[in-house]
């Protein structure tokens, strides 16, 4: 087996590997440097002879490599004696596995990696790395790639963060029931984060990265089946089937972005927007929190023939709803993008001349923009283009900022 | 990520092998699922009724003409698909190599080529994605 081979199997495998050798060694930081080292080894010997069960090759190794660590640890000598005997009665390969890979308690053990990963200890850059580390099994390398920051940086984020869950003495194991709702806005949050630095970029020349959007889109899906109970999994889910579906439609050849009126909606991936319609189903069970709102929101576009024939009314009271139970500025602009839809433009540009009253969204290029384009509706040119020309100075995306001066010189 | 499609292709071998234990081969599938559906993988699977039941439509008269079947050889037809969202060709083989299949059947491994990757005559031509929306 070649090192995509060894790659694959890790994808698949590392956060069943590496929770389970936390059970096992009871240290966090311990098991995913072990586990790295075992795929480090696969790669020199697997090609010369791949073994009949690799996840089982791969836990066995790292357990081995924890162990060694362990035993270098003089301070651990005790636990080392209790590892010990265990690795003498269980054997390095075979029984003793099978108990570590019991699949009821591993389901258990990678919800209790992506709480752990998201622990509110960390910092939220902290939380992300390690999220797309130990449970999506990406390198320090492919995070970097998606969040554009040098590979040093991320290494730096991910051993902050071992240390800091270490140092708290975060114990592994699931949260009880009445923490694990709390923690799991937590874990939720982390997923849209990665989700949306995917879907559209925070900077840089590209608007999509969807590989890293995928990325969340496919944690997403585990944790949804993992806590099939908890309605705003699936209201997150939902969110990113839905708005992934449009990724094909939403930038030109070239990359420039493809406005939602401009797209064609024929790109849109019918598949995925009944995937998003299924979750949004399960997540309405108990009416519909942040997320399931947000995924509704999306839902009312994706079976929309066009822009025209979009349930703006719909879309407004989801607005309304979403700013009651997660009330936000950016929801208040969205809100009045709709309002502008569903009721003209005087009544939206109040609620954003509002916003700006209130100087709730300092330095965001958002409002001038959706200032701007209501401006533009009101055939107030003058004052449109000086909005849109400040929404481009503020803006960091190159291809958003361009679509905004291309607005603006049209103003002439 | 991309898409795959694992597409089962059995012989009479391997369907009589199913057969003989019918339950076991739907635990272990059922299994099977479960893992991709927990690694957030799985975006659909189908098993395919008795190709007997089916029809052929055949193109290469003038006109098309419709026949029952197809009766082919058993090995060259499919019983079933799993669709994959996956990071390369490697994952997906790799959940090919564990599929529950029974002795003498045949794993088909066939990438879904993206939007962006298919020639566009106008811009506006998109297969596999020109349901109703």
């Amino acid at each position: 087996m070649d090192a995509a081979g060894v790659e694959a199997v890790w994808r698949i495998e590392s956060a069943r590997i590496v929770a389970a050798l936390t059970r096992f060694t009871g240290d966090f930081g311990l098991a995913e440097d072990a586990a790295q080292e075992a795929v480090a080894e696969a790669l020199v010997s697997w090609p010369r002879s791949a073994p009949a069960n690799p996840a089982g090759w791969l836990t066995a190794t790292a357990r081995r490599r924890a162990i060694d660590a362990i035993r270098r640890r003089t301070a651990l000598r005790d636990r080392y004696a209790l590892l010990a005997a265990d690795l003498a009665t269980g054997g390095t390969t075979g029984p003793a596995l099978d108990e570590d890979l019991d699949p009821d308690r591993i389901d258990d053990d990678v919800l209790a990696l992506m709480f752990i990963s998201c622990h509110p200890v960390l910092s939220r850059e902290g939380r992300v790395a390690l999220t797309l580390r130990v449970v999506g099994g990406l390198s320090s390398e492919e995070i970097a790639r998606a969040f554009l920051v040098p590979v040093p940086t991320v290494q730096a984020r991910i051993t902050r963060a071992k240390k800091t869950i270490a140092a708290a003495g975060v114990p592994f194991e699931l949260p009880p029931a009445a923490e694990r709702r709390e923690r799991l806005g937590g874990v939720l949050s982390v997923l849209y984060v990665i989700f949306t630095e995917g879907s559209t970029a925070t900077t840089g020349d590209r608007l999509l990265r969807p590989g890293v959007a995928y990325e969340a889109l496919r944690l997403a899906r585990t944790l949804a089946a993992l806590q099939p109970d908890e309605p705003e999994v699936h209201g997150l889910l939902a969110l990113c089937e839905l708005t992934s579906a449009r990724f094909p439609a939403r930038t030109a050849p070239d990359g420039s972005p493809v406005l939602l009126e401009d797209q064609d909606r024929r790109l849109w991936d019918v598949s995925a927007i009944r995937r998003g319609l299924t979750a949004l189903a399960r997540a309405s069970a108990g009416g519909l929190g942040p997320y399931g709102l947000q995924a509704a929101i999306a839902a009312a576009h994706a079976s929309a023939a066009s822009v025209e024939a979009t349930d703006w009314e719909r879309i407004v009271v989801l607005y309304e709803a979403l700013g009651r139970v997660a009330p936000s500025p950016v929801v208040e602009l969205n809100r009045a993008v709709a309002v502008a839809m569903a009721s003209g433009p005087a009544q939206a540009l109040a609620i954003v001349d509002e916003l700006v009253a209130a100087d709730r969204l300092p330095g965001s290029h958002l409002v001038p923009t959706v200032r701007g384009e209501l401006l533009t509706r009101l055939g107030r040119r003058p004052e449109a283009r000086a909005e849109l020309e400040l929404a481009a100075r503020l803006c960091t995306n190159h291809q958003e900022r361009s679509v905004l001066l291309r607005k603006a010189a049209a103003l002439g | 990520m991309a898409k795959y499609l694992l597409i089962m292709r059995g012989t009479d071998e391997s369907n009589a092998a199913m057969m003989a234990d019918i339950g076991k081969a739907m635990a272990d599938t059922r299994q099977y699922i479960e893992e991709m559906v927990k690694a957030g993988v799985l975006l659909a699977a189908e098993g395919l009724d008795d190709p007997g039941r089916g029809a052929v439509v055949d193109f290469s008269g003038e006109t098309p003409v419709v026949t029952d079947g197809p009766y082919g050889e058993t090995k060259e037809l499919f019983g079933g698909f799993f669709l994959l969202d996956v990071a390369s060709q490697h994952e997906a083989v790799e959940w090919a190599r564990r599929m529950p299949a029974a002795r003498g059947s045949k794993i088909e491994v066939r990438r879904v080529p993206g939007d962006d990757e298919v020639p566009q005559q106008d811009g506006r031509f998109a297969p596999g994605n020109t349901g109703g929306i």
